[in-house]
């Protein structure tokens, strides 16, 4: 893992993105940060201790108004500063959504090239212990969607805080989503200067066999599923995005021709999903040397229930995953 | 009170000017349009014109606005010059977004004109925003949120208001209540006859005023953007107006009576601020026509300038969707 100074500590992935913040606010004053109950460290403590050391004028209390979040956001980005917005969780952004799609994504270009909009938009996804159909959700999908937003949605603590840094840096609007199941997940992260540069995967696991290409919470169930496939002889090779928006595609082909077999893995719904993007890319920039139609593995087509066991049945993990590449293998 | 007691002499011919502009500039794109030589559709200006040229009058070229659909006299009176409106109406490479933006998108930052906005409304946090900002900044800088009687009733304007209030933010809100949200008179669809009493619910000063008569536009705007510069807070003021025209030029105008059109438009703006000027002995007929005349000739340059430029190359499409790409 790249460090400059070479300085590691171990964090959860929550603290690791209050870190990345506390860093780029002390590096760049024009970095503020405003969204809802930040004062007191948000509903993840994805902001605590920020306004001890920054003050009131640099962490921002909003009201629970998504539209003015953002418009506000939009309206400080292009006017010199470098706000990093928070949503507590990810369908709240649903509320903000002229903002993010008609102004956030599209000033830029509607104007001729001659503004940026420096912002970050942070938002908590995924399911997390019968959170319900309204705080469930994995909506990258809606954000790919729209030219002129990138996305990044971290898998663990080191990466929270190298693309934290890199979206806060970054000249245009980036959507960061960070998954709730993970949010307390510890790991090493290198401090200091370290950065993970938007657009850039990581290969997880070396195979030959099959390609698995996931990102946020589904790399740890795709790493459990690896283990489980290596018992039964099958060895996969294991890509975590990062940034799906822009997307390291060299990674992934170059994973794909070597084993010709690939399994498109995430927790929001497969149909019309980010997964249908890859499976298709894939397919059309590698299509002979694939052994198999790609296989995706993504939440069926509902609502996320509350009950446990239909949550379950609903929000795929890493059964799935084997499932999918033994199918890719075919082994069904 | 006479009229030397709000402004100079030199302000108020200015503001004629403006108004002037504006007023020849959006009556060519009418007939250009009519003509075949804009793409898309636009919004004009006319019948407005006091709202834009007294309340940009009272603002310092570093300071904000944003503005809406019905952009070009925002655009005009904030100091854009005339021929890269032009040319983004004709969707040329030399427009004021090289062509990407057209009638609806119309911006200029250099100006501090953050960008016409198509979405009723939108504007208004944006602005909130901006003077978010100024005051980080410590530039003193204000912003004006133009809007319209469609977007009052948009849950952006509440939003805006409610968290410039709390701040107390440099923001003033200028609701260019022209009558009509699209096709439907404002009578039908909102609560309240008298738009300024919605401040009440924020805490904020709230004023009707004759948007028609730019001593009043100007005297309104100077009071509340000098609040807003000195920490004072935002400002609703509700501006009573008359959209000449129809929501677009082509719209067939079934939605209200052409003897109420007449009506208002007989009460035209730019003609009764003539008339005041004349009788407050600033101006003459020979200096009003000089104006008209001089407005025309810079429209007619400008309209030279959109057409003899080219149109931006299909090959710069993708250019600036984002600043930076890995």
């Amino acid at each position: 893992m790249a460090r400059r100074d070479g300085t590691t500590r171990r964090m959860t992935f929550g603290q690791a993105t209050v870190d990345a913040m506390g860093y780029a606010m002390r590096e760049d004053d024009r970095v503020v940060v405003l969204g809802e109950d930040i004062s007191w460290g948000g509903n993840f403590g994805q902001f605590r201790g920020l306004l001890d050391e920054f003050g009131p004028d640099r962490v921002i209390d909003m009201p629970i108004s998504e539209a003015i979040i953002m418009a506000v956001s939009v309206g400080t980005a292009v006017t010199g500063l470098r706000p990093v917005a928070s949503m507590s969780f990810v369908e709240f952004t649903l509320g903000a959504m002229d903002e993010i799609v008609n102004q956030a994504a599209k000033f830029r270009y509607m104007f001729g090239g001659q503004v940026s909009v420096p912002l970050v938009l942070r938002a908590s996804d995924g399911v997390l212990r019968s959170s319900a159909g309204q705080h469930s959700s994995s909506l990258e999908g809606l954000f790919t969607h729209l030219p002129g937003l990138k996305v990044v949605a971290p898998s663990n603590p080191a990466d929270a805080r190298g693309l934290l840094r890199a979206a806060i840096a970054d000249d245009d609007p980036v959507v960061y989503l960070e998954n709730k199941r993970i949010t307390a997940k510890r790991g090493p992260v290198p401090v200091g200067d370290h950065v993970v540069p938007l657009g850039s995967a990581a290969v997880r696991r070396r195979g030959s066999d099959l390609t698995i290409v996931t990102y946020s919470v589904m790399v740890l169930h795709a790493e459990k599923a690896c283990s489980q496939l290596a018992e039964m002889g099958i060895e996969a090779e294991l890509i975590d995005l990062r940034s799906l928006v822009p997307l390291d595609l060299d990674t992934v082909l170059s994973s794909v021709v070597r084993t010709g077999r690939v399994v498109v893995a995430h927790e929001a719904w497969e149909f019309g999903g980010f997964g249908a993007e890859l499976a298709s890319t894939i397919t059309g920039q590698a299509f002979d040397r694939l052994r198999a139609a790609p296989v995706r593995v993504g939440a069926a087509q509902a609502p996320v229930p509350f009950s446990p066991p239909l949550e379950r049945a609903v929000v795929p993990g890493s059964d799935e995953i084997v499932a999918a590449a033994r199918e890719v293998m075919g082994l069904t | 009170m006479s009229l030397t007691d709000t402004m100079s002499p030199g302000m108020a011919l200015g503001i004629h000017r403006t108004m002037v502009r504006i007023r020849v500039f959006e009556s060519r794109v009418e007939e250009l349009f009519k003509a075949g030589k804009l793409p898309g559709f636009v919004h004009t200006y006319i019948g407005q014109e006091a709202i834009a040229a007294g309340v940009c009058a009272t603002l310092n070229r570093d300071d904000y606005i944003t503005s809406t659909h019905r952009g070009h006299g925002h655009a005009v009176a904030k100091g854009m010059e005339l021929g890269p409106i032009m040319a983004e109406l004709y969707g040329k490479a030399t427009g004021a977004c090289r062509g990407r933006g057209g009638s609806m998108h119309v911006a200029d930052f250099s100006v501090g004109m953050l960008g016409a906005n198509g979405i009723v409304a939108g504007g208004l946090g944006i602005a909130a925003g901006a003077a978010l900002s100024a005051r980080y900044r410590g530039t003193r800088q204000v912003a004006v949120g133009f809007f319209g009687d469609g977007g009052i009733n948009k849950g952006t304007f509440h939003e805006a208001l409610n968290f410039a209030a709390t701040h107390r933010l440099g923001v003033v809100f200028v609701c260019e209540n022209n009558q009509y949200a699209q096709f439907t008179s404002r009578l039908r669809t909102t609560s309240v006859e008298d738009l300024s009493v919605r401040a009440a619910a924020y805490g904020i000063p709230g004023i009707t005023v004759d948007g028609n008569d730019p001593a009043a536009t100007y005297r309104e705007s100077l009071e509340a953007a000098g609040r807003a510069r000195d920490g004072g807070g935002p400002t609703l003021l509700n501006m009573e107006t008359y959209r000449f025209g129809g929501h677009y030029v082509g719209d067939a105008e079934v939605y209200r009576a052409s003897a109420e059109v007449e009506d208002r438009r007989r009460a035209d703006p730019i003609l009764r601020w003539e008339r005041t000027l004349t009788e407050e002995e600033l101006m003459t007929a020979g200096l009003a026509e000089a104006v008209w005349a001089e407005a025309e000739e810079e429209v007619s340059a400008a309209v030279r300038f959109a057409e003899e430029s080219p149109y931006p190359d299909g090959g710069t499409a993708l250019e600036n969707v984002f600043t930076r790409v890995p």
